[in-house]
């Protein structure tokens, strides 16, 4: 038999070496999350996952789960930070949901709605980013970027060619393409990489593809983020 | 150029008075006037404050976002502007020819909004004006007053819109600024279950259409001296004609009449609208003055709508609404109506027509297929024209070879009538208010003038670039002492 944790007073069991958010996916229990993805290492860097472990706050995705802890998450408290993230990352980018291809497939538009953010509730930081329309067959929108560097991960880890990066420091951070001009069409990027399907928001999207799927009819629409079935169906993909 | 009561000679004698907002229309303008000590009239402007920029911030943007991006212009009528914007970018993917299949799921999408539009135009907005009088106590003069004075009318107005809204949100997946249309087609067939709920309805809803042209038909002939002369003036008209000159609301080619009827240009294919039409930008307006080129800014501008649209086709292709045409035309006694109030008649005659097509769609059964999408030979550049509820709406977009738009010129509606609409102010300024004690009853004389046009006023003020403005610095008498201007 497993060894359990105790999440929101349900016992999780855990592997030897998972951490609690992926205990806890097995389980079908949800934690919000951005920059964690099934296949990759942890980031822990958006701290949508953050829980309370035993008091103390830590980010699930890089916790290793251990026998007896006391894990806290599905609360007001850890909620509304939670909120609060997410709202500063919606001010930080531009974020307009009504004409973006992404919406109703678009995690951090879920995970609002799972929050119940009802409100930017922040000053817009309304950044000058361009778009880069240099690629004959995907389309950067960088002002949509989240910086949960998965792009990254997955062309350096998974396609091996390291088309991304992060840039800059603190609230300069930035997404960059590894070209000497900078430029989407000045690398070998490739429609088949995996880097071309990971991004959680709408950067990196195949162009000329807009709208394609009705409304009533795109993921989220049919099953909000964090339902069970997702939660499993992320599981199985992994 | 200089029309009559645009710009009063020594505006700084004289006493401002102003209706802000106009009410019961869509958006947010204003009417100024300027009076004498005799309540003479010297100048009167309908004002567009609204500031939008829709234009400038499409620049940049992938083409396909624009279909669904654009149609925030508004909304009442989104899906105008969706199914225009769709309908330029259709000649950018190279699909100049739709799939029976899309051109008839975006015709039922388009005719649900103009049913639906036109109803609340009629019973929401204007109602209460000709069922009471412009004059009339203004805390009943309102859609709760209509409700509780002539309860059926209201329920009518409101079931009425509500099945157009339906009908957009089968086709564009939500009521308002939905993503049915895409460049090439659209994204979703309707279902037999979808189609069998709106063909409970239809055939109610054909016949309260036509009662209400007969109610608005009967309110207008009680009272000609009013309704045939209300801030009248005359125009040139015009819209896009359908195939074999029947009202379409969906595709065909341009043409335009003077006041007298007789053709200015026909068959236009509207790929062509800048050989005939240009905008003026006038200091006091965000909103342009457009006008044919060929006759010139004095004596080139126009009405669209409605109004325009009856009396440019030469028939109606569908029954009950083509009868009620053929006696509107007969009332009008050949020769072509101007009168601003004929807008309602003709607005409920087009929404009869709008009921009616849609019962012929949901008969057919091309709705039901799959077969949604056409491309082509890649274009560098698009028009896209659409009769909206309002008016004639032009979309035109120029899209690099890393398809990002670099030019959107959008004419819309409600400033093809910009003209039209100061003209029926001054009109009803001069016969109403000249010279008698302001009332809010006489102002509300200038707002019905306003609303028989339906204008859409945020749509209105879409452009961004270089405003138009004028700075100008007096003296303690009020004389200019030194002006800029930018034009």
């Amino acid at each position: 038999m497993n060894p359990t944790f105790e999440l929101d007073g349900q016992a999780i069991s855990f592997a030897e070496g998972q951490t609690i958010l992926q205990a806890a996916t097995t389980a079908g229990v949800y934690i919000p999350h951005l920059c964690y993805h099934p296949e990759f290492k942890p980031h822990g860097s958006c701290k949508l996952c953050t829980v309370k472990v035993n008091g103390r706050q830590t980010a699930a995705c890089t916790m290793r789960a251990a026998l007896g802890m006391k894990v806290e998450s599905n609360c007001e408290e850890i909620n509304a930070e939670r909120r609060a993230l997410t709202q500063m990352l919606f001010v930080e980018g531009n974020h307009f949901c009504p004409s973006c291809e992404k919406s109703g497939h678009c995690q951090l538009q879920a995970t609002a709605y799972h929050l119940g953010m009802m409100s930017p509730h922040y000053d817009h930081f309304f950044p000058n980013r361009a778009v880069d329309a240099s690629h004959p067959e995907f389309l950067l929108d960088f002002n949509r970027c989240i910086l949960c560097s998965l792009c990254v991960r997955a062309s350096r880890d998974v396609d091996g060619k390291n088309v991304f990066a992060l840039s800059g420091r603190g609230i300069k951070t930035h997404l960059i393409v590894n070209a000497r001009s900078g430029r989407l069409a000045d690398t070998d990027f490739a429609a088949t990489d995996k880097a071309a399907a990971v991004c959680p928001v709408g950067v990196i999207l195949p162009k000329r593809q807009g709208f394609a799927v009705p409304i009533g009819e795109r993921p989220y629409d049919k099953v909000a983020i964090g339902a069970a079935t997702t939660v499993r169906a992320e599981e199985e993909a992994s | 150029m200089t029309y009559q009561l645009e710009t009063a000679q020594n505006p700084e004698k004289l006493r401002r008075v102003a209706i802000d907002p106009v009410s019961r229309v869509e958006g947010h303008g204003k009417v100024t006037l300027l009076l004498d000590e005799q309540n003479k009239v010297h100048q009167v402007r309908l004002h567009i404050v609204e500031f939008r920029g829709f234009e400038k911030f499409i620049q940049g943007r992938p083409y396909w976002e624009v279909p669904v991006m654009v149609q925030r212009l508004c909304g009442i009528c989104p899906v105008s502007h969706h199914l225009a914007a769709s309908k330029a970018l259709d000649i950018i993917v190279g699909a100049r020819k739709l799939t029976p299949t899309a051109e008839k799921l975006r015709r039922l999408m388009h005719y649900g909004q103009m049913l639906q539009s036109h109803a609340l135009h009629f019973f929401h907005l204007c109602s209460p004006d000709l069922l009471f009088g412009f004059d009339s106590d203004v805390t009943q003069r309102n859609i709760v007053g209509v409700a509780q004075a002539h309860p059926e009318t209201a329920r009518r107005g409101v079931l009425l819109r509500k099945f157009g809204q339906e009908v957009i949100r089968v086709t564009a997946g939500k009521r308002v600024h939905g993503t049915g249309a895409v460049p090439g087609g659209v994204n979703k067939s309707l279902t037999v279950a979808e189609r069998d709920e709106l063909l409970k309805d239809i055939y109610q809803i054909v016949q309260w259409s036509r009662e209400a042209v007969h109610l608005i038909q009967k309110v207008h002939t009680q009272d000609p001296g009013l309704y045939n002369s209300f801030g009248i003036f005359r125009s040139n008209f015009m819209s896009l004609v359908g195939h074999g000159g029947d009202l379409d609301f969906y595709n065909g080619t341009l043409r335009a009449r003077d006041d007298n009827g007789a053709l200015i240009f026909d068959k236009l294919d509207d790929q062509k609208y800048q050989q005939v039409i240009e905008e003026e930008v006038r200091p006091w307006s965000y909103m342009k003055f457009p006008f044919f080129k060929a006759l010139g800014k004095e004596h080139g501008w126009y009405k669209v709508g409605p109004l325009a649209r009856v009396q440019n086709c030469d028939q109606i292709s569908t029954p009950f609404a083509e009868h009620e045409r053929r006696d509107f035309v007969d009332y009008a006694g050949g020769s072509p109506m101007h009168a601003p109030l004929a807008y309602h008649w003709t607005r409920m005659i087009e929404m009869l027509h709008a009921a009616e097509v849609i019962k012929e769609l949901l008969h057919d059964d091309d709705l039901l297929l799959d077969d949604r999408m056409v491309t082509g030979a890649r274009q560098m550049e698009g028009v896209g024209v659409i009769e909206a509820p309002r008016g004639t709406l032009f979309h035109h977009y120029q899209v690099d070879e890393n398809d990002m738009v670099t030019m959107a010129n959008l004419i819309v509606s409600t400033t093809n009538n910009n003209q039209a609409m100061n003209e029926a102010i001054r009109h009803v300024a001069r016969r109403y208010l000249h010279g008698r004690e302001i009332t809010e009853g006489l102002l509300n004389h200038i707002e019905v003038a306003i609303r028989a046009f339906d204008p859409c006023l945020s749509c209105a003020t879409h452009a961004l670039g270089q405003m138009p403005l004028t700075v100008e610095l007096l003296d303690a008498a009020g004389q200019p002492v030194h002006a800029l201007s930018r034009s």
